[in-house]
């Protein structure tokens, strides 16, 4: 490809760098936030750098510090417990991210080449499951969670998104239509079932896009907020986000607890950090058309 | 599946063993493929289908989850086109849309543009990405903290630089506007990244043409890349447009947990109040659905534009 001249290629690089930096400052603001000590928030609201760097925030929200001293820090002397709330957001998105996928991965199979009466018709009906926005199946789906006792339960948060999401089921499905279908005869010659060739040899096939819709079903998990809020409230089931939402719900309108939220925000960041950074190219390659918001 | 017909029709009718073995299949077939789909058949019978029917059903009455549903006909759209909030929630849901899908769509063509012109680092890609990843209710907490009108740091700059203060968050007039852009901070990288790959589609032999004929990098952009990515446009924009529209936890985040003021009521909010603030399940669950129709429509437009491009998904 031509390459730009080298005059405009300047202004060009400068733009470039210009968002990376607005993208990274932000972050780079929590964590420094997070690094002050909350007596010093109004001495240097200004500096780039914390003035006497401390982890005394991150020790009092993963409950690490006694009440004293975590009030003594700025802290509005609530029991906050943001250990407890990582281990929550794990379990949720690690439960809903394998489940998900590999149900998704046997229906797509089963839609792409298994011969049933009702195959079209039935996938069909599943696809228009596609055009009911989230909402509108979240007000039935929390009455039905609440009529199943299953509030503040595991059980109540992941049982909507473990089985199925029309999408997943669309784009696995794309995706084993593209596979030769001599290599399953082949293997149907072996003696295998269905099951065989699905576990055997599709699956191991497959590990590209199933690792897409798993990462980006972990961060949509990891991301969400409305459902777990309605249906995790309580300590035992909940998640980062709510967590955070609730923490500031808690400390005082005129002078928000900042350094505190600004550690529990890094912890937020940390997981998906450490994600980008292992699987950053696998995860930038996945990108899909799924309108994750 | 046609090809599959096909080859089946046009297999030897021998009595071979591997013959009957494939013949014997479809039965075999029938049954594994049920057993396949069980799960994702229930969970879309449990927690799509029937949900829907309900949330239907729910629009025609009175019901507040405690007593029984009480049917109403179409009481709760009729006071609904006449609820002055409603309608307010949507315009501003529309406004907060067009601010933040023009600025995310313009920054991200840019930054795409500048991506395919200079660099393929994955590095640069990934750091793109990284506010993407985050939850919305992260982002939230670190504009709020940034904006924030006393210690934040963004009024910290406007003040170095002689500026006033700016209550971004607070102020009736800057609160919606910032949180557009709040939003377009957390996902024009992202769109970015949709746009820069549909990019790398466009054959190069186009450029080399152009670049013969004597166009200059503004003009290859406009007679090359975009004409070109006019259908990942296209669905990049149905995509985000379908996203926007349901923006919620910034909104809910921004508020502080007391009450969105109503100048930052989106339409999500406005259903959640509804169904668990004042508990009028029956008239949220109304809202809900006229927001669904303005969805579905754009849904239709996705899986269109998806079934088009689907040769290149995966």
């Amino acid at each position: 490809m031509r390459r730009m001249p080298t005059l405009g290629r300047l202004p060009a690089w400068a733009v470039l760098i210009g968002a990376l930096v607005l993208t990274i400052f932000p972050f780079y603001w929590m964590v420094r936030t997070a690094l002050t000590p909350a007596a010093d928030l109004y001495a240097d609201s200004g500096s780039l750098f914390p003035s006497n760097p401390t982890l005394v925030n991150f020790q009092r929200i993963l409950g690490l510090t006694s009440q004293e001293e975590a009030r003594a820090a700025g802290g509005s002397g609530a029991r906050i417990d943001f250990a407890r709330y990582l281990l929550n957001s794990v379990v949720y998105s690690g439960l809903i991210a394998t489940l998900q996928t590999f149900f998704c991965a046997m229906a797509g199979y089963a839609f792409a080449r298994l011969r049933f009466p009702g195959r079209e018709l039935v996938f069909g009906i599943v696809i228009a499951a596609l055009m009911v926005p989230p909402i509108f199946t979240l007000l039935p789906n929390f009455v039905l969670v609440k009529n199943l006792d299953w509030v503040n339960t595991f059980a109540g948060m992941v049982a909507p998104s473990i089985l199925m999401t029309p999408f997943a089921v669309f784009f696995l499905r794309q995706f084993f239509l593209s596979i030769p279908r001599d290599v399953e005869e082949a293997a149907r010659l072996d003696g295998n079932g269905a099951w065989g060739v699905f576990w055997r040899i599709v699956l191991p096939m497959s590990r590209g896009p199933l690792i897409t819709i798993g990462l980006t079903t972990t961060v949509w998990a990891w991301k969400d907020y409305l459902w777990p809020l309605l249906v995790g409230r309580e300590e035992e089931t909940r998640v980062l986000t709510v967590a955070l939402g609730v923490f500031l719900q808690q400390s005082p309108n005129t002078r928000p607890d900042w350094t505190g939220l600004m550690a529990g925000s890094t912890l937020s960041v940390l997981p998906v950090l450490i994600l980008l950074i292992f699987l950053g190219r696998r995860l930038v390659q996945s990108l899909n058309f799924s309108g994750i918001r | 599946m046609r090809a599959e017909e096909r080859s089946q029709a046009a297999e030897p009718p021998d009595d071979t063993g591997a013959a009957r073995r494939r013949r014997a299949r479809p039965r075999d077939d029938r049954r594994a493929a049920w057993l396949f789909l069980i799960p994702a058949l229930a969970g879309f019978v449990i927690f799509y289908g029937y949900p829907t029917v309900r949330g239907l059903w729910y629009s025609l009455t009175d019901y507040n989850l405690l007593s029984e549903p009480a049917f109403v006909g179409g009481e709760n759209y009729a006071q609904l086109v006449r609820d002055p909030q409603f309608w307010h929630s949507l315009g501003v849901t529309v406004y907060y849309v067009v601010v933040n899908i023009g600025s995310q769509l313009l920054l991200g063509l840019l930054l795409a543009a500048l991506m395919h012109r200079l660099t393929r680092s994955v590095a640069l890609r990934a750091m793109l990405l990284l506010p993407w990843l985050v939850p919305n209710v992260t982002v939230a907490l670190l504009w709020v903290w940034l904006l924030d009108a006393d210690l934040g740091f963004v009024n910290h700059l406007l003040k170095a630089l002689g500026f006033g203060t700016v209550g971004f968050l607070v102020s009736p007039d800057w609160a919606l506007p910032t949180i557009g852009l709040v939003n377009t901070w957390a996902y024009t990288g992202y769109t970015a990244l949709l746009l820069y790959a549909g990019m790398l589609q466009i054959p190069p032999h186009l450029y080399e043409s152009a670049a013969l004929d004597g166009a200059g990098e503004l003009r290859m952009f406009r007679s090359v890349t975009l004409p070109m990515l006019r259908p990942v446009l296209a669905l990049v924009l149905v995509v985000s447009l379908i996203g926007s529209f349901q923006i919620f936890d910034t909104v809910a985040v921004a508020a502080g947990g007391r009450g969105a003021s109503s100048a930052i009521r989106v339409i999500y909010y406005f259903i959640y109040q509804h169904a668990f603030q004042y508990f009028h399940m029956g008239y949220a669950s109304a809202a809900a659905l006229m927001l669904a129709l303005v969805l579905g429509v754009l849904t239709v437009v996705q899986l269109r534009l998806l079934r088009a491009s689907s040769s290149d998904l995966a």
